[in-house]
Formats: C-alpha cells, sequence, structure tokens
C-alpha cells in the first residue's frame, strides 16, 4: 500500500503502532528498571529509577541460580541439539526435496501428526523409560528428544531451500563424476547455509527457552538448564524481585542479543511454513 | 520417529491400564474414561481449554490483523516495530511468567501494588478464583499477538499490487481496502492461524503450571496441566494417559480440517 496517504492518517497509524510498541516493551522495561533496584526500592514503585543501580542483584541472582553450571547445560544442550536436527534434518530435508510427491504426502501427514500431537501424549511413557534405563539427568538423551521433537518443522524448512537450488547443478556435478554424497556436500550445502543457519537460531531458541521436558528430565541439581534453575529459584525465595529480575535479565540476554544481531532470519524461520509464498 | 510414535502408542495402551508409574499395571478397560467422565476437575479443565481457545481466536488475530495492516501504511520504521513485536516471542515462558507476577500482578510491589495506592480496587487477578484463567491468559497474550502481527503483515505484503492500487483508484477507504481486498487475499493464511491456535490452545501447559500450577482450587486448570499433576504428583499415569488421549483426540479433529483446508485449496 505505498500509496500516498493523508497526513492525519500517517500520524494516527504511528500512535497506533507507538501504542502497541510500548504495550509489548512495557513489562521488559519493567524487568531491566527493578533488576537494578533493592527490594524495598521495588515495593515503593515498580516503575521508579533506581537512586544508584544496584549490581548485587545480578550477583545474588548468578549465584542463587548457580549460573556458572546451568547456563553450560543449557549450552551443551543447545549445540548437541543444534548438531543432531542439522546432521539428520539435512539429509532428510535433501532427501525429501529430490523425491516424487507421493511420499511426500504421507511424511507431510506424519510430520504434522507430530507437531499438533500433545507433549504429553508421548511425555509419560517416555519418562518412565528413561527412568527405568537410567537416562532421567542426562542431557544427551534430552537432546535426542527435542531432535525429535524440533525436526519435522526443521525438515520443512530445510526442504523449502533444499527446492530453490536448481536441479541442474546437480545434474553436471554427477556428469562430472561426483559420488551423491559429495553432490550434497559440495553442491548443496554451500548454497542451503542461509536455511542451516535459521534453522539453528530457531532450534537453540527453543532448546534455550524450553520448560515442560526440561523440568521432567532435568532434575537434578548439576544437570539442569538455565531456565529451569531460574524457575526453581523464584520458586525460593519468591519475595526478592530485584534478583528475581535480575536473573531473568541474564536468562534473556543472550537471546535478545542474538535477536536483535539477526532478527530478520529469526523472524523468516519462525514465520516460515506458516505462509504460502 | 521411535522417540515419538513408540511413546504415543504406548500412552493408548496405558490409557486401559491402572499404573502408578512403579508396580505392574493393571488392566481396567474404559475404567480410566468412566472416571474422567465424573470427574468435576476434569469438566472444569475442558471448559477452560475452550474458554482459552476462544479467548486466542479472536484477541491475538483481531490485534495482529490490525497491526499488519497498520504496518502496510507506513513506510518507515517497519522492521524496527516488527522486531519490537515479536521480541516477547523469543523471552522464556518462565521469565515472561515472573515478569507478569512480581512486576505487574504482585498485590506487594507490582502495578497493582502502585493503583491499589492511588486509590483504585484492582486485585492480584491470579489469587482470585473468577479470575485467575484471565490472568494468565493476558500474559500469554502479551507474548503472543506480534507472531501474529507479524506474520499477517509477512502474508499482506504478498498481496498483488495491482490490486491493491485498483482498489485505490476506485476510492476504496482503509477499512473498505480490508475488507474487500486485504482480508480476502491472506484468507488462507488466517484460516491456518486458526487451526493451529486451537491446536496450542490445548496444549497450552507452560505460562498455566507456572504462574497459577492450574489454582486456586482448580480454577484455571486445563487438560495437560491436569494430566502432568496425575502422573507426576498423583501417580496416576494411567488415568493421565487417558487425558493426554482427550487432548490429543482434539488436536487431531483441528488437524483434519487443516488437511481438508489444504486439499481444497490444492484443488482450486
Amino acid at each position: 500500500m505505498n500509496l500516498v496517504e493523508s497526513r492525519i492518517t500517517i500520524i494516527i497509524t504511528y500512535a497506533l503502532l507507538g501504542i502497541a510498541a510500548f504495550t509489548a516493551l512495557f513489562p521488559i522495561a519493567l524487568m531491566l528498571l527493578n533488576s537494578l533496584k533493592t527490594t524495598p526500592e521495588i515495593a515503593l514503585s515498580p516503575l521508579g529509577m533506581p537512586e544508584v543501580p544496584y549490581w548485587n542483584n545480578y550477583v545474588n541472582a548468578w549465584k542463587g541460580a548457580n549460573f556458572t553450571r546451568t547456563f553450560f547445560n543449557s549450552g551443551v544442550l543447545m549445540f548437541m541439539t543444534i548438531a543432531l536436527v542439522l546432521s539428520t534434518g539435512s539429509l532428510t530435508a535433501y532427501v525429501l526435496a529430490r523425491k516424487k510427491i507421493k511420499s511426500w504426502k504421507i511424511v507431510t501427514v506424519y510430520l504434522l501428526a507430530t507437531t499438533t500431537a500433545p507433549i504429553q501424549l508421548f511425555l509419560f511413557p517416555l519418562y518412565f523409560g528413561f527412568a527405568k534405563l537410567g537416562l532421567i539427568n542426562n542431557i544427551f538423551a534430552v537432546s535426542i528428544v527435542y531432535c525429535a521433537i524440533f525436526s519435522p518443522f526443521s525438515i520443512m524448512l530445510l526442504r523449502t531451500y533444499f527446492l530453490a537450488v536448481p536441479k541442474e547443478l546437480e545434474e553436471a556435478a554427477l556428469v562430472d563424476g561426483a559420488t551423491s554424497w559429495q553432490v550434497f556436500s559440495k553442491v548443496y550445502l554451500p548454497l542451503v547455509w542461509p536455511g542451516l543457519l535459521t534453522v539453528s537460531l530457531i532450534v537453540g531458541l527453543y532448546t534455550w527457552n524450553e520448560f515442560l521436558i526440561a523440568t521432567t528430565f532435568l532434575q537434578g541439581p548439576e544437570s539442569r538448564t538455565a531456565v529451569v534453575s531460574y524457575f526453581l529459584l523464584s520458586g525460593q525465595y519468591s519475595r526478592d524481585w530485584g534478583d528475581l529480575m535480575a536473573g531473568a535479565m541474564l536468562v534473556s540476554a543472550p537471546i535478545v542479543i542474538l535477536f536483535i544481531f539477526l532478527q530478520r532470519r529469526f523472524i523468516e524461520g519462525i514465520t516460515g511454513g506458516s505462509i504460502k509464498g | 520417529m521411535s522417540i515419538i510414535f513408540l511413546p504415543a502408542l504406548l500412552t493408548v495402551v496405558l490409557a486401559f491400564y491402572r499404573w502408578d508409574g512403579i508396580s505392574d499395571p493393571t488392566f481396567i478397560g474404559f475404567g480410566n474414561f468412566e472416571k474422567l467422565w465424573g470427574d468435576r476437575i476434569f469438566w472444569k479443565a475442558l471448559k477452560n481449554n475452550i474458554i482459552w481457545t476462544a479467548l486466542f481466536l479472536t484477541f491475538p488475530i483481531a490485534i495482529g490483523l490490525i497491526a499488519a495492516s497498520l504496518l502496510m501504511l507506513v513506510r518507515r520504521g517497519r522492521t524496527f516495530f516488527q522486531v519490537v513485536y515479536f521480541l516477547p516471542m523469543i523471552i522464556a515462558t518462565v521469565i515472561t511468567a515472573r515478569i507478569w507476577q512480581g512486576m505487574i500482578y504482585n498485590p506487594q510491589s507490582g502495578i497493582v501494588a502502585m493503583l491499589n495506592r492511588y486509590g483504585y480496587d484492582v486485585r492480584d487477578p491470579l489469587s482470585q478464583t473468577s479470575t485467575a484463567l484471565y490472568g494468565v491468559a493476558v500474559a500469554d497474550l502479551w507474548h503472543w499477538w506480534g507472531f501474529m502481527a507479524v506474520i499477517f503483515f509477512a502474508a499482506m505484503r504478498q498481496v498483488s499490487q495491482e490490486q491493491i492500487e485498483s482498489a485505490r483508484i476506485e476510492g476504496a477507504n482503509y477499512f473498505q481496502l480490508m475488507r474487500w481486498v486485504m482480508i480476502p487475499a491472506i484468507m488462507p493464511t488466517i484460516a491456518l492461524m486458526m487451526v493451529m491456535t486451537v491446536i496450542w490452545s490445548f496444549l497450552v501447559f507452560d505460562f498455566i503450571f507456572i504462574m497459577t500450577q492450574g489454582g486456586p482450587a482448580f480454577t484455571s486448570e486445563v487438560l495437560s496441566t491436569m494430566a502432568y499433576r496425575k502422573a507426576f504428583y498423583e501417580l496416576g499415569v494411567g488415568y493421565a494417559a487417558a487425558t493426554a488421549l482427550v487432548i490429543s483426540l482434539f488436536g487431531l479433529t483441528a488437524a483434519f480440517f487443516y488437511i481438508r483446508l489444504q486439499n481444497r485449496e490444492e484443488a482450486e
């Protein structure tokens, strides 16, 4: 709608968009502001500015939620999940992109069924099965569960990237005597890397933020993720909101910084698949 | 595949057993389902899921459509607004929940406390039986509508420029343009989002589990929190499996409509 609008329309539009932006940012601003205040200051008013930035909240939150350990756990879990999803997902997507429509239909239905099935449907047997096998508190086992959950959408997304590669390239490489593996690794991978990056970002985001599975399978203090540890911290000392907001800042900071730098990829990845282009 | 498919099958089997997770399961046929039928909390949870679905079918979709259409009107700042609207979506649920609980709803130190001091009689919605569900829904809504806005905006940008321009030349104003051009053009996306909303609404777990645990007095209980509580706190794994099956039933019905929708589109 890049047509000239009247001045008034534009002003009203910006005002409304501004109100919406304020609504989105207000709770985040509260988190930032109150993470720097002492508890009495917060009780006085959640909107007041801190007299002096009280950085101690961050120290307390870091120690209270054992972030040295739990950030490490979250990071390991994230990288393992990304590696698993990328290695299995890109191969599957490659095969699916170059196969006939018939099998694609069945796979789509399966992928759809897994995205619509509630986690609870497989959570209980999985939990008791894992418990029997001694896999509770095992970060690697959980990354496999994540891989199973995040794969469907990753495959769907990656497939579109593989489809965009012209078939002639593959044919040319085959004529030159390349093996299937060489075609995949030398021809396709360099061309679909934006897709791989997008998928890594989304899977990383979901893994970092995931709660239900992490809280069920990783209960031990040594294997908790940052989010679960934050959840337990806020259950323990639910009165010290300064510490809690500082902890919230710490857990969200890596994600938010990454999001701001790579927002286009994030938005493309999360909205991708929901829109038919 | 085996991570999801096998346990899912097991859940179906378990739904017909009584099992505490430790001793041997006993087959009880439809016993779990009969028990569900007579369970007051089950009906309460189901009703809450339906309320939740209704809330999320209307508010985020309406706000998302309005925001997206406003973004279409402006030239500068599109990326900025999109990023801002999307920001709540990437923050972990636990954190969003704690911000709302501590900074807004908290009657000692939140915005609610501040309003009380100015003489407005507002209470912490999470502590009231009549408002707990809505209190959680508002926090979830806050983090959710931006996602809808970004999706609808992306869809609207694909509407052909010619169609818009010809409507403009014929003198259509903003509302007419929305009603007769934009909304019909992005209807497939809206329909898809509505189907997904139904599915997601029956799966909702995190926000409720973290903010109220289904309380006070089960007034904000939904099927997924009920199943979780039964399985892990009350050792009724078979009963929980039966509840999970009921959730899946709603999800599958919605998925069925989704596939029909897609087939119809492909036929066109």
